[in-house]
């Protein structure tokens, strides 16, 4: 691999020039700290805010209100329909996708599947909370008690009496037709489960005292909730949001207090990161079994659990500096990633437990774990520019251009030649290569860097008998193996201000607007910076800020966003 | 008579049935069906449908080694496609024909398959309406599935099929699961003599009022862009109150439809998404999708069907090899005796086995005096042409089967640079869509190979 990396560096320059012009560090967004500007704005300076965004609800989001609803015994069933990852997030991919026919369909069978388990005879008691007089006639006012109370979460608002009362009707008609209250309200049930107002989350807004266009108190709720714990509501904040409550800088500030101090953090924490990390892409990941043996589907899931435990803890637990997740020798494991790593666990017991890599391991930071080099690797073997680019546009969110296509088949294509052969040879020959090395310029000295950590994650010394030389440089900085690659990384700018706008972003379901974008460098990085870059502290000036609620109305917004980006 | 007139008529035989009665509805089944032509139902004499499928595979074929050097009738098979030979009968080679990417940036392994199955590269990234989707809102709307969409891979996203820039058609990865979806207890044997419609589908349906009455309230609180995604969720809700419709009434009987058998768990099964760019895995996959997808269209239980054999950059790879075909079309030299990448085409010869696979489960199925293929007419084609340089240009691109009649087959057409688009606009107009012109920029045609349209 080495090997061919330093050929590709001696290929002409001229041709390397102009790959650059492609993939200069600027077009990429490339800053270092001293770039940015010192003008800050005060946290109470006018955004003008955003557009609204309809966004379909994750599977993740749709399991964990069933499960909050209904409890965890109820089986949700699958597949969803997969997510789209926009921006370099699913969360605002979310918010630009419909759903197909077959995608109605499978909600349908899932909506079906859930109601029929609620109202199934072991669950009706707790999970319906009333008895019909009669089982075998409809009984509205217990069926209206049931879906007022059920709808109230599933549209994370309380239902409207036309929503009620068509839903109370429906129950009724199909209790005739089935000849039974519980499967009456069993299909009634299931339409409020592919309803577009339980599977999107719809925010609406109202014109307030000013005249300015906010959000109503139940759309924030959601934003809240979704944003802190990826979850709908909870009865409470709903109660917040009726009150009006959320309207008010103290009554908000409550709520979100509450919410940052509760054990749910911890979902939205991993929900966040599972998306920013792209751990979704374990879904599909495959290793080959011959060659790597120890790897398989279980083994996959534990590498992401190791990832997110060691987040989880560092920024929760712990209340750690988001930077040193680059550097942290802690971590969890168990035995069958301790097998991996081929590191000695104290205890044999199995599980997860608590694990500090030696200081000469070669291991530090999340970049070292099997889920990064794993998850940006071949199926056979690993790939420098894979983890590289994941490095960039995860991590840095950075964009690398896609590698050209078609460029110089023209040129190097001799149309007076019949013979194909010596076409080919040419093609073999020509400067196709070049073209591809500015980029890969960028991409492949970190990915070097990680070269220590085969295509599971198992570290090595050598490969093919050569010492591996893990040195490398990002944006000029240099370093000696990936642990120096984690340092260089922990202190560059751009990582805090990825992260930054990609919680930004996962919050509102959209890329923020030129006025949020702003917001977001002179106020939110920079008491991100002060608070000692601690993600709950970040969550929490997120949550309460003016701006995060801030909109413009819906019929212009596409014009303005546009002009914005 | 119109299949939906036939189902108001049965609803109305239907009507005050319902409440768990059975219903026995005695009809003659079977052969008797067809005309003696296997082209009609005898009993209506209404056209034996038409059906449209698309084949899938990433990385494309090597220049040289696939295309006739006959243009026309009695074409020769060149070796890449050596697999397709039993079909040359079947069969038309599109060559020559190119993606015009109008200054846009590439994306390699996006760009050729955008342009080849929506007629359109986008700058902004968001893809048009494939192909499919055009000819499924012509001939996809009777049957329970608008389409059904599968992937070899196992991964939901391999897909070449969408309605638009924010609906996709993921496709179905695991055998089993699809086998389930088309002929699990939902399904109603059109032959059977006994048919019970189910009082759950006639509440269902009903109960589904109060999710349409929703969409107008709904509508005015939205932006435009919002607006059109919601708008699309109720068409696809539609889709499915169509569904429940057709559960109420009993199908028309099929002369040809029989259920193959359940495949039961597929290796590699993993509870989720069985992931399978392993070749033999990938090749399991084919077999087992094209045989149910075949029993389906037999059933009439789609008239649309996707089949992705890899997904668009192949990561297909040989058990213990720590290469992919994708990395081989780049990296491996060309040998310069054999004129080609040995290797990497490899997998493209087991592709077009691939290919030739699920023909053979279409022309297995008996249709009176023919066979499903004849009525069919599958679109193969990938996402560029020398993979190596990830070009735009020399997109193969072949038909099996001759849609009914509407298709000359066994022709090669030589393009020099057409743009893609003439290929698809062709198979629209085949499949009865009403477009005279298909494409965007560069590669906006008004020009189907009428020679081929019969």
């Amino acid at each position: 691999m080495r090997n061919v990396f330093k050929k590709k560096a001696w290929l002409g320059a001229a041709a390397v020039a102009l790959a650059l012009a492609a993939c200069s560090q600027a077009d990429m967004g490339t800053k270092t700290a001293t770039t940015t500007s010192k003008e800050a704005v005060a946290s109470n300076t006018v955004v003008a805010g955003g557009p609204v965004v309809m966004r379909r609800l994750t599977q993740k989001q749709y399991e964990q209100t069933i499960a909050d609803l209904f409890g965890k015994d109820i089986i949700v069933g699958g597949p969803f329909e997969p997510d789209q990852r926009e921006a370099g997030l699913l969360a605002v991919g979310a918010g630009q996708v419909s759903v197909a026919a077959s995608g109605v369909e499978q909600y349908n069978k899932m909506g079906r599947n859930i109601a029929a388990q609620v109202v199934d005879e072991k669950n009706r008691t707790v999970l319906i909370g009333c008895t019909p007089a009669n089982a075998k006639q409809p009984d509205d006012a217990c069926a209206k008690q049931f879906l007022a109370r059920v709808g109230k979460f599933l549209y994370r608002r309380p239902l409207t009496d036309s929503e009620l009362n068509s839903r109370v009707a429906a129950a009724h008609e199909a209790a005739k037709l089935r000849g039974n209250f519980y499967l009456g309200l069993e299909t009634s049930l299931a339409t409020l489960l592919v309803s577009p107002q339980f599977l999107f989350v719809q925010e609406a807004t109202v014109t307030d005292k000013k005249g300015n266009i906010r959000l109503d108190g139940y759309s924030k709720a959601s934003r809240l909730s979704f944003l802190l714990w990826n979850n709908a509501p909870d009865d409470e904040l709903l109660a917040a949001a009726a009150k009006g409550d959320l309207d008010t800088p103290k009554g908000l500030a409550k709520q979100v207090d509450r919410m940052i101090a509760s054990p749910r953090l911890e979902d939205g924490l991993r929900a966040f990161f599972t998306d920013m990390l792209e751990f979704d892409r374990y879904e599909t990941l495959s290793k080959d079994s011959t060659l790597y043996p120890k790897f398989n589907f279980k083994v996959g899931e534990e590498e992401k659990e190791q990832t997110l435990r060691t987040i989880v803890d560092h920024l929760i637990t712990r209340n750690g500096d988001y930077r040193d997740l680059f550097t942290t020798r802690h971590t969890y494991l168990t035995r069958t990633l301790a097998a991996i790593y081929e590191v000695p666990l104290k205890s044999v017991n199995a599980g997860w437990q608590p694990y500090e890599f030696a200081p000469d391991s070669g291991h530090a930071g999340i970049l070292t774990h099997a889920s990064f080099v794993s998850l940006h690797s071949h199926p056979g073997r690993t790939s420098p520019t894979l983890r590289g680019k994941a490095l960039r546009e995860a991590l840095l969110c950075q964009r690398v251009p896609d590698p050209p296509g078609n460029v110089n088949f023209a040129i190097v294509q001799d149309t007076n030649n019949p013979n194909f052969k010596t076409v080919r040879q040419r093609l073999t020959a020509h400067a196709t290569e070049a073209m591809c090395t500015g980029c890969h310029k960028i991409m492949d000295p970190m990915g070097l860097a990680l070269e220590n950590f085969d295509t599971v994650g198992g570290y090595r010394k050598d490969e093919n008998g050569t010492k591996i030389d893990a040195s490398g440089e990002l944006d000029g900085v240099k370093f000696n193996d990936a642990a120096g690659l984690g340092q260089v990384l922990r202190n560059n700018a751009n990582a805090t201000s990825c992260v930054v706008n990609r919680i930004y972003s996962y919050g509102l379901g959209r890329k923020p607007t030129k006025s949020e974008t702003e917001w977001l460098k002179t106020v939110a990085l920079k008491n991100f910076e002060a608070d000692g870059y601690k993600i709950p502290m970040l969550l929490k000036r997120i949550a309460t800020s003016d701006t995060f609620f801030r909109v413009i109305p819906a019929d212009t917004a596409a014009p303005k966003v546009a002009a914005a980006q | 008579m119109s299949a939906s007139e036939r189902i108001a008529t049965r609803r109305r035989v239907l009507k005050g049935m319902m409440g768990g009665a059975a219903v026995t509805v005695g009809l003659p089944l079977l052969d008797c069906f067809l005309n003696t032509n296997g082209t009609a139902m005898a009993a209506t004499g209404a056209s034996v449908p038409n059906v449209f499928g698309t084949w899938f595979w990433g990385c494309g074929l090597t220049p040289g080694r696939w295309e006739p050097s006959k243009v026309g009738a009695n074409f020769d098979i060149k070796p890449e496609i050596a697999p397709l030979e039993p079909y040359k009968k079947h069969l038309n080679v599109y060559s020559g024909m190119k993606a015009y990417l109008d200054g846009k940036p590439p994306r390699p392994h996006s760009s050729g398959r955008q342009a080849a199955f929506s007629g359109d590269v986008p700058a902004d990234g968001k893809e048009l309406a494939s192909i499919d989707s055009l000819i499924s809102d012509v001939i996809g709307g009777r049957t329970r599935f608008r389409s059904l969409e599968v992937a070899c891979t196992g991964n939901p996203r391999d897909t070449v099929s969408r309605r638009s820039a924010t609906v996709a058609n993921s496709s179905e990865g695991s055998a089993a699961r699809f086998y389930a979806r088309v002929f699990g207890p939902e399904f109603k044997d059109p032959n059977s003599a006994d048919f019970k419609p189910d009082p759950r589908a006639l509440a269902e349906k009903s109960a589904l009022t109060a999710v349409k009455e929703e969409r107008i309230a709904l509508m005015n609180q939205l932006g435009a862009s919002d607006k059109q995604r919601l708008d699309e969720y109720f068409t696809s809700l539609r889709e499915l109150e169509k569904r429940l419709e057709l559960e109420l009434v009993k199908p028309a009987p099929v002369a040809a439809c029989s259920t193959p058998k359940d495949p039961g768990k597929t290796a590699g099964e993993n509870g989720k998404y069985y992931s399978g760019v392993d070749i033999d895995g990938v090749i399991e996959n084919n077999k087992l999708f094209s045989q149910i997808m075949a029993y389906a269209l037999a059933c009439d239980q789609t008239r649309v069907f996707n089949i992705s054999f890899s997904d668009a950059q192949s990561s297909l790879r040989k058990a213990g090899d720590t290469t992919t075909h994708h990395i081989l079309t780049h990296e491996e030299a060309i040998d310069e005796k054999l004129g080609y990448q040995p290797r990497a085409t490899w997998f493209t010869t087991v592709i077009m086995a691939g290919l030739a696979e699920t023909v053979k489960h279409l022309a297995s199925i008996r249709e009176g005096d023919k066979t499903l293929l004849d009525r069919t007419l599958l679109f193969a084609s990938s996402d560029g042409g020398f993979a190596k340089i990830h070009s735009t240009e020399n997109i193969p691109m072949f038909t099996v089967g001759g849609a009914g009649g509407r298709i000359k087959t066994g022709m090669h057409i030589q393009a020099k640079g057409d743009a893609v688009t003439r290929v698809g606009l062709t198979l629209q107009q085949v499949m009865g869509v009403s477009a005279s012109s298909w494409g965007t920029m560069s590669m906006q045609t008004s020009k189907p190979f009428s020679e081929i349209i019969a």
